[in-house]
């Protein structure tokens, strides 16, 4: 933010020149750091708009979490009278956050640890074996990244129903690993290929067998692949909407997602809205925190996951 | 060492492949089958009838309207997503006073900005979705709230109850959970361009714009398709599906004037007793997405560049 650079328009002409003949009016006279300031200013402007605008609804939900259902219709912009907590302790009690809260750890860390075991399991081999079929199975297995899951669901729903598994925790815990199989074989293949092979076949020489070496060697090895793809499938699946409004239709075992989406729908009759807006801000914190904490790795996580 | 390899590939492939094969692989085999019968999705029995259903889809209002909706959401989301995500990400890497000596310099507090922007990413999109029902409220919603505060009192749309806007609205809510993540995204992509090219660029008179289009965006144009294809796929699928459902009131709003395809599907499946039919729009749905990933696949195809 400094504002006494002029000077740099005599010290580095080289890099100037060019751009005074270019830049136009006020900023081609006073040189180049002038044309550099103005951009600065409209950058940060622009940039601090964005923010703003991403921020604020946020900032506006946990503010509203606070108020009372009167003040939240006669002004939404206004600051709470006072910080109204008993609406949090309401949606935790009476509005079964506890429940949903319960239920989605549930089938997210039962669906986690599956994913990354089968996930892993699956990818080592068909990174680092060759056998008749080995092609056929990864691109069965990648195929199923770019199919609409929609088109599934219908017969899916049918398939967990014969199976008694509708409506089930556990039956929506295969489902999850199932759906995230695709990408996470796909990363993974690609990460266990760049391992070095030397240190596995020192293990199997010395006796290990193929299984041991795997748990032994390999998967400590492939740990920061693990990390990025469990980060990828953590917040996917914690924010899944679609898989349980389709499987898991009993109130009872509704996950967080679902169960606010059910009570915002149902609260168009009972009108508790400050209840329902601290249940909404109560099921953003957890994934906020993790955010806020490890913000390097989801990023990366979740980018490196998304294209590569 | 070859010992008992065979037992192993079979022990370690066996339940992931089971699992995938039961879950994913037999529904999707099973849909296509289905699309040509009557099912009703509510008792077992149903019958064999061609292609009627298919003639059915072609005639009826609502799937073409949602086939619509849909084409516009997978080409105008990743345009106005990409763009913005672009422009953005240019002017963190890019947009900052040069300092002695630099050819380029990102704008100060550049990480605070990708922190932020990022964070939308990583709310549920169902969570997302309920937030900004709420803040399109017509009569206390945030934001006719914050238009009434700055004195546009005769500007309080319906927002998400117009015909004309809703559509408008879901796909406003869909960029801005989106757009941080493609900055991220970008932003990496920006910062493994060797400095070089912008010294020389810088040296022979090149503006802001011209970098751009001349060096940022050919080098980074792998990561700008797979993110188009990406981001087109998206919303085809899951996100369009959430944030409709969720957001537009009734069939898919006002008048079915914000129905998307997956939604069509789920109604007819399990509100209408129509699994058979839904499984129809369900193809006709993946004809779309693998289409679209074809055409931008094709109409992107440049020369790549190796830096």
């Amino acid at each position: 933010m400094k504002t006494t650079d002029t000077p740099t328009a005599d010290t580095t002409p080289a890099e100037n020149r060019p751009s005074v003949a270019k830049a136009p009016g006020a900023a081609a006279a006073r040189g180049k750091s002038g044309e550099g300031q103005v951009l600065n200013v409209f950058s940060h402007g622009i940039l601090i708009i964005w923010a703003f605008m991403v921020v604020l609804p946020l900032i506006w939900a946990v503010m509203t979490s606070f108020k009372t259902d009167a003040g939240i219709f006669n002004s939404p912009w206004a600051l709470p009278d006072r910080l109204h907590f008993e609406n949090w302790s309401r949606a935790w009690t009476e509005a079964h956050m506890s429940d949903y809260f319960l239920n989605t750890i549930v089938v997210v860390g039962g669906s986690l640890v599956g994913t990354l075991l089968f996930g892993s399991m699956a990818a080592y081999v068909l990174a680092r074996f060759e056998f008749p079929g080995n092609r056929f199975i990864y691109y069965l297995f990648i195929g199923g990244m770019s199919f609409p899951v929609m088109l599934a669901l219908v017969p899916l729903f049918y398939v967990l129903n014969n199976i008694s598994l509708l409506n089930t925790l556990h039956g929506l815990v295969l489902v999850y690993i199932a759906y995230s199989l695709p990408f996470t074989v796909f990363f993974l293949t690609a990460f266990f290929r760049t391992l070095p092979t030397s240190v596995a076949e020192a293990a199997l020489i010395d006796g290990a067998s193929h299984t041991r070496t795997f748990f032994q060697v390999m998967l400590p090895m492939a740990k920061p692949g693990l990390i990025s793809v469990g980060i990828f499938n953590f917040l996917g699946q914690w924010n899944q909407y679609m898989l349980p409004t389709v499987l898991n239709t009993d109130p009872d075992k509704k996950v967080l997602s679902q169960g606010l989406v059910e009570l915002a729908v149902s609260q168009g009759y009972k009108g508790d809205w400050s209840g329902l807006f601290a249940g909404l801000v109560m099921a953003m914190l957890p994934v906020l925190v993790v955010y806020f904490i490890f913000q390097r790795q989801v990023q990366a996580g979740l980018t490196a996951g998304a294209l590569k | 060492m070859q010992h008992g390899k065979y037992r192993f590939i079979v022990g370690f492939l066996a339940a992931p492949l089971a699992l995938y094969a039961l879950f994913v692989i037999w529904p999707f085999i099973q849909s296509i089958y289905y699309s040509f019968t009557d099912w009703t999705g509510l008792s077992p029995d149903f019958r064999m009838t061609g292609f009627d259903n298919y003639a059915r889809m072609l005639d009826d209002d609502v799937f073409w309207k949602s086939l619509q909706h849909s084409l516009l959401f997978a080409l105008l989301l990743p345009l106005v997503t990409l763009g913005l995500a672009l422009f953005f990400a240019f002017m963190l890497n890019v947009g900052g006073r040069r300092r002695r000596g630099a050819a380029i310099a990102g704008v100060r507090g550049s990480s605070f900005y990708k922190i932020a922007y990022f964070f939308p990413q990583v709310l549920s999109i169902a969570i997302v979705a309920l937030l900004f029902q709420f803040a399109y409220n017509p009569n206390d919603g945030a934001i006719n709230g914050a238009l009434k505060a700055v004195g546009l009192d005769g500007v309080q749309p319906e927002w998400l109850g117009d015909p004309g806007l809703a559509l408008w609205c879901v796909m406003a809510v869909l960029v801005w959970s989106t757009v941080g993540f493609f900055v991220v995204l970008f932003s990496a992509g920006m910062a493994s361009i060797p400095k070089d090219f912008y010294e020389a660029a810088l040296l022979d008179g090149a503006g802001r714009f011209t970098t751009f289009f001349r060096i940022t965006l050919p080098l980074l144009w792998d990561t700008v398709q797979s993110g188009w294809v990406y981001m087109g796929i998206l919303a085809l699928g899951a996100e369009s599906f959430a944030v409709v459902q969720i957001m537009t009131v009734g069939p898919g709003g006002p008048d079915y004037s914000t129905t998307v395809l997956p939604l069509y599907v789920y109604q007819a499946a399990f509100r209408d007793g129509q699994a058979g039919y839904a499984t129809t729009i369900g193809v006709a749905l993946l004809v779309v997405t693998l289409a679209f990933a074809a055409v931008v696949m094709r109409v992107g195809r440049r020369e790549r560049l190796e830096f």
